[in-house]
């Protein structure tokens, strides 16, 4: 059983190592201190089974998770984090709340042998990712590199097959999501969805122009041009309040 | 209004007299009624209340009598049939009246006395639940169980590998809690104090996060007597740290320096963070609210927090004026 820690404090470290230690058939492939180090490893090593805290440097455990095609069984490791631990409750993978004593670590590893096989790791994402305190900036790869968008940054939204185009002044990036899920998600922060295929930042809209029959069209500072369907129309009237 | 339009019509008034004098005087009546009632909703009497509305309906009925006679001496011819009835009437007229008044202010006494109370009784309420929200929140505040609980992890790991290390940071997570509830909020301290307590936190959070953090604290010697609040530093290295150590992955620096000017103690802490990803920052953002307001209940002033971003670096600058 392969096994990788990925936590920011190294004494935090050291003591799952240790419980780890008297785990027969457990070997620890890599002890890593963010999150971007954490993607790395696990791609490169493909571990059975890692332990993953959630605070931690730019990116939270949570999003780290999300960046990973595949992502092995997580054992998670917090302090406090209210949250959180909601998240967990909703799926079958177990959490540790530190500080966790031997016994409590040990039965950790024996829930994680019993349900062996595929892990509920993805539920667990999408469940944490509807959290609210988790919405106000969306993790995207970008080629290796990482970027975190906040949320403010977003000009508009755009649906693309299984993906979601986010379009900011930096360029547009690619998110495995669905458009309902940030419909719903990005709503508090004025995002609007004018029409099946875009989503956007309500904040932005200079002019909104009719255009063929039904339809609208409108345009943003940034100079770009979006279609308005007679349902979206009716969105946006009710979010601006016209 | 009926009914007296009946008695009259029995003591051989006609019609329209007796008309226009019911519907006349019970108008007037009515209104006069209103009137005090509308009084009452804006001033109830605390003591003395029955003899304020016994008062009070005495003029009132007097007033409607007076009203009521200009009105109809006004509107009607002297005629001598109906003023004969009206004057013998004047006794009986003033009983009602005073009769009915009195008891509409007795009823609206009542009723916006009850009203007031249960309004009374709903704000108390109200500021019970909001007073126990905030002490139960300053306690939590207190306890920090982020920090708390990450401390004790380290010292669980620590018994292991370096007990003496272990028993060392118990030590200072007991002075620095003991610290914490020791302080009154109200209370000011000397600079000097506030940082030996605010060294604890530093020295426990440097145990967690081991080489990536580090602290320097620069002051003068005329600035370890002054008087700062209590309790006041920490909650701003604190966001400091937190702010540092999660927006960046590198090292981190917390630089803390303290200068006098002009009576006025500044003191500024600087963090590392990363312009591109940091969120934007609501007001003053942060833990630094409750700060700012602490600050202004001391010194009623409004600009004594300030916070500031340049390049990577951010900082966060406390005015703390000195007693002359």
């Amino acid at each position: 059983m392969k096994v990788i820690i990925i936590d920011d404090e190294p004494l935090a470290r050291s003591i799952v190592k240790e419980y780890l230690q008297s785990i027969p058939g457990a070997e620890l492939i890599a002890e890593c201190g963010d999150g971007f180090e954490g993607i790395k490893a696990i791609q490169q090593l493909q571990p059975e089974l890692i332990f993953l805290d959630i605070q931690m440097p730019k990116i939270s455990g949570f999003e780290m998770l999300e960046l990973i095609d595949n992502p092995p069984a997580v054992i998670f490791t917090t302090a406090f984090d209210e949250f959180a631990i909601r998240a967990f409750e909703s799926s079958a993978v177990d959490y540790l709340l530190k500080p966790f004593s031997k016994a409590r670590f040990e039965k950790a590893i024996q829930k994680y042998l019993q349900q062996s096989g595929m892990p509920q790791t993805k539920q667990l994402i999408e469940n944490a990712a509807a959290l609210p305190e988790q919405q106000n900036r969306i993790v995207v790869k970008d080629g290796n590199k990482i970027r975190i968008i906040p949320v403010h940054t977003i000009h508009y939204l755009e649906a693309a097959d299984d993906y979601v185009k986010i379009v900011t002044k930096d360029g547009s990036f690619l998110k495995k999501r669905t458009m309902a899920f940030f419909e719903e998600s990005l709503a508090v922060y004025q995002f609007v969805r004018v029409h099946r295929s875009y989503i956007v930042n309500a904040q932005l809209i200079t002019r909104i122009d009719a255009y063929e029959k039904d339809g609208h069209l409108l345009l943003l500072n940034t100079g770009a041009k979006l279609p308005v369907s007679k349902a979206g129309y009716a969105k946006l009237k009710e979010a601006l309040g016209i | 209004m009926l009914l007296q339009y009946i008695i009259l019509s029995q003591l051989n008034i006609d019609d329209t007299h007796a008309v226009a004098d019911s519907v006349i005087s019970n108008i007037l009546l009515a209104a006069c009624s209103y009137f005090i009632s509308n009084n009452m909703k804006y001033y109830i009497p605390r003591r003395e209340r029955y003899w304020y509305i016994f008062i009070v309906s005495l003029a009132g009925t007097f007033l409607w009598m007076l009203a009521e006679q200009g009105v109809l001496a006004l509107l009607l011819n002297k005629n001598d049939p109906y003023a004969d009835v009206f004057f013998s009437t004047l006794s009986i007229r003033f009983g009602a009246g005073f009769l009915l008044i009195s008891s509409m202010s007795m009823f609206s006494l009542l009723w916006y006395g009850q009203q007031e109370q249960k309004d009374v009784a709903g704000r108390k309420t109200e500021a019970d639940q909001l007073s126990k929200d905030a002490e139960l929140f300053k306690l939590r505040q207190q306890l920090q169980p982020h920090f708390l609980f990450n401390s004790l992890n380290s010292i669980s790991a620590l018994t292991v590998a370096d007990p003496e290390k272990a028993r060392h940071m118990i030590h200072q997570l007991s002075d620095f809690f003991r610290g914490t509830l020791k302080k009154d909020e109200q209370q000011l301290n000397s600079l000097e104090e506030e940082l030996a307590h605010l060294q604890l936190y530093l020295d426990i959070e440097k145990v967690r996060f081991g080489h990536r953090l580090q602290a320097e604290i620069i002051c003068s010697n005329e600035t370890l007597q002054c008087r700062v609040p209590a309790l006041l530093l920490q909650p701003v290295v604190e966001n400091a740290i937190k702010f540092g150590l999660y927006d960046t992955t590198s090292d981190v620096l917390i630089k803390l320096e303290a200068v006098l000017e002009q009576n006025i103690l500044k003191i500024v802490v600087q963090n590392p963070f990363d312009p591109e990803t940091a969120l934007p920052v609501k007001g003053t953002g942060f833990g630094l609210s409750s700060i700012r307001r602490r600050l202004f209940l001391l010194f009623a002033r409004n600009d004594l927090l300030k916070t500031e971003k340049e390049n990577n670096q951010f900082s966060t600058t406390l005015l703390i004026p000195q007693p002359e």
